[in-house]
């Protein structure tokens, strides 16, 4: 059908360049087309984008460039020199004696490695507590509370502590899960335990249910939000179609929720991996992560070492990252 | 007319134990902040733990004094003038941004994600890149200046997608129409866009207000030789724990609770104006 608005790209497509078989590319010509008839509305993108992008430019990339560039350079002890050498790579690779097989060491990767590969495996456990917490929550949100008001009222008092202080919301775990704390007295009173458990606090436990406290939330926007974009007619007609609730959940539900529930993850993922107050707050400092380790460094003045961990650790965060991205496109979602 | 269906009464069932869950959900974010609360009126001779000797508002009342790590006061004031200026920066460049991205543009692949790494990259590795590198130059690190450009980094990327949110539902057809009657770009903007992405705006400030006013990795090792609020909070954690760090956690949370209720009130009203 000829309409208005066709009429300019046909008798292109017919005056188009031959390539060598056929016409050009059809997207082209309307482009040209789009181009000479439309004028371009609203102001200039350049000068919209101009002070952000330098922004960004000199305080985001500039900073990670010269993390990746320190990381080569030699520490004085005092500061650091301008130099190409891959010894603090080592030193952040093999412990002493991983060369020579005589020393019980042979082989080991070094304390560094170690804490950057428990930093990752704790990340990988928080990572799954705060999806198996968040999925139902959202679920419960977008599916099952009808009302669009308490919907959203729901949502912000879900939400709400992610925009006040992670640090005070770290030490507020100290009353709860301190040999006094609250747990404890708690597990004393019904009798579950006869002394006060002391592994509440300081430990792997302590660490794990405040890291999972503090982001659970930043998984519980992204999953609600493309939950609740999933059109219900969808859900309607599996089930004028005898599907059953898991079926609905399998087939339709899971799959259309996976982008919202990639970005939670990456979220929690990167907030993690970088973590290093909490671990000090309620681990009490003993053990570290690659977050403390860089700024155990840092204040020692050895900075091209705190680079080397710093670039490691984004390493790490980046692969992890495209594995994610590669398993879902986000930019479709946003 | 309702009837009661097994297949009804499956569903109340089901929404009674998700509800149940939310309930659960709300004690496991909130219960340690409520601890926190009680204890800062903890009495005199308390500790920082139950049961509570007495009530009083004797740890409070040491807030107001001198304290272990310096000048609260002052390190308060520092945050909230931060705040403010993230704020005023954070609403004008996420609306530029936003409305740059009405438009395809090349590169804009790029920029989005330049954009949203801000929000990706860890505070410890963005304070250390820029903290050394400013070490290297020669300028000393400063709340106001290097702890201002690392806050703006972070709190951009939320008030873009606010943005972006706002642009998505936005109707362009009454700014063509403004057009076609000769108004040029700025009255445009001025006279029609404007008010209509107002409260967006001021949603993507105060939220660039509040993430600011709490930011503590970032500024670890860019705030120079003044503390904001945040980072007096954690020196005094390498003290002993004292019932007033529970005074001054709750105090912060109460004011940040109080400018997510501004953030939603003023959010609110705007938007049932632009309608």
């Amino acid at each position: 059908m000829t309409t208005v608005e066709s009429y300019p790209k046909i008798t292109r497509i017919e005056t188009a360049p031959r390539g060598l078989i056929g016409g050009a590319p059809l997207v082209q010509v309307q482009a040209e087309v789009e181009r000479k008839y439309r004028r371009e509305p609203g102001f200039p993108v350049f000068t919209l984008i101009t002070p952000a992008t330098l922004w960004l430019v000199v305080f985001l990339i500039l900073p990670l460039v010269s993390i990746f560039i320190f990381s080569f350079w030699k520490s004085t002890g005092h500061g650091m020199v301008p130099d190409f050498t891959l010894d603090n790579y080592r030193a952040f690779f093999a412990s002493e004696g991983f060369f020579d097989s005589k020393n019980p060491n042979f082989l080991t990767p070094s304390i560094f490695v170690r804490t950057l590969w428990s930093t990752f495996r704790f990340t990988i456990t928080v990572m799954a507590l705060c999806l198996v917490l968040a999925y139902p929550l959202a679920y419960f949100l977008s599916m099952q509370v009808e009302n669009f008001k308490w919907q959203l009222a729901l949502f912000l008092l879900a939400m709400v502590p992610f925009w006040t202080s992670y640090l005070i919301r770290a030490v507020a775990w100290l009353p709860m899960l301190g040999r006094h704390g609250l747990i404890n007295e708690f597990l004393l009173a019904i009798g579950a335990v006869d002394q006060p458990v002391s592994f509440f606090l300081y430990s792997e436990f302590s660490y794990t249910m405040a890291l999972v406290q503090l982001y659970v939330v930043l998984a519980v926007g992204p999953i609600f939000f493309s939950l609740a974009k999933i059109d219900r007619t969808l859900i309607e007609a599996a089930r004028d179609m005898g599907a059953t609730p898991f079926q609905i959940f399998r087939e339709i539900i899971a799959p259309l929720s996976l982008p919202g529930v990639a970005i939670g993850m990456i979220f929690v993922f990167v907030a993690v991996m970088g973590e290093f107050a909490t671990a000090v707050v309620v681990y009490g400092g003993k053990a570290s992560t690659t977050g403390t380790v860089i700024l155990n460094y840092y204040s020692n003045a050895n900075y091209p070492f705190a680079a080397v961990n710093a670039f490691m650790l984004m390493v790490v965060m980046m692969i992890g990252v495209f594995i994610i991205f590669r398993l879902v496109d986000i930019r479709k979602e946003l | 007319m309702a009837r009661s269906t097994p297949e009804r009464r499956r569903k109340a069932r089901v929404k009674a134990g998700f509800s149940v869950y939310y309930v659960i959900f709300l004690i496991f974010v909130y219960g340690p902040m409520f601890a926190m609360f009680t204890l800062s009126f903890q009495g005199p001779r308390g500790g920082t733990s139950f049961p509570m000797r007495g009530l009083s508002f004797y740890w409070w009342e040491k807030l107001t004094g001198p304290s272990v790590v310096g000048d609260l006061k002052a390190s308060l004031a520092r945050s909230l003038i931060l705040a403010v200026v993230v704020m005023i920066i954070t609403a004008l460049l996420s609306t530029m941004l936003a409305m740059a991205f009405r438009k395809r543009f090349r590169g804009s692949g790029v920029l989005f994600y330049v954009v949203m790494a801000g929000l990706m990259v860890p505070g410890t590795l963005l304070s250390l890149g820029l903290a050394t590198l400013l070490r290297q130059i020669g300028i000393p690190p400063n709340w106001w200046s290097s702890g201002l450009a690392v806050h703006v980094v972070w709190t951009l990327p939320f008030g873009f997608l606010v943005m972006m949110a706002v642009f998505n539902r936005f109707d362009s057809t009454i700014e063509e129409a403004a057009r076609d009657m000769g108004a040029d770009e700025w009255t445009v903007f001025k006279e029609v866009t404007l008010p209509l992405i107002l409260p967006g705006i001021v949603a993507a400030g105060l939220f660039g207000f509040t993430l600011s006013y709490d930011e503590f990795a970032r500024t670890t090792l860019l705030s120079g030789a003044q503390n904001t609020l945040p980072l007096d909070i954690n020196a005094s954690l390498t003290q002993r724990v004292q019932p007033t760090l529970f005074a001054l956690g709750t105090a912060s949370t109460i004011f940040s609770l109080l400018m997510i209720a501004l953030f939603i009130l003023v959010y609110t009203i705007l938007y049932r104006r632009s309608r």
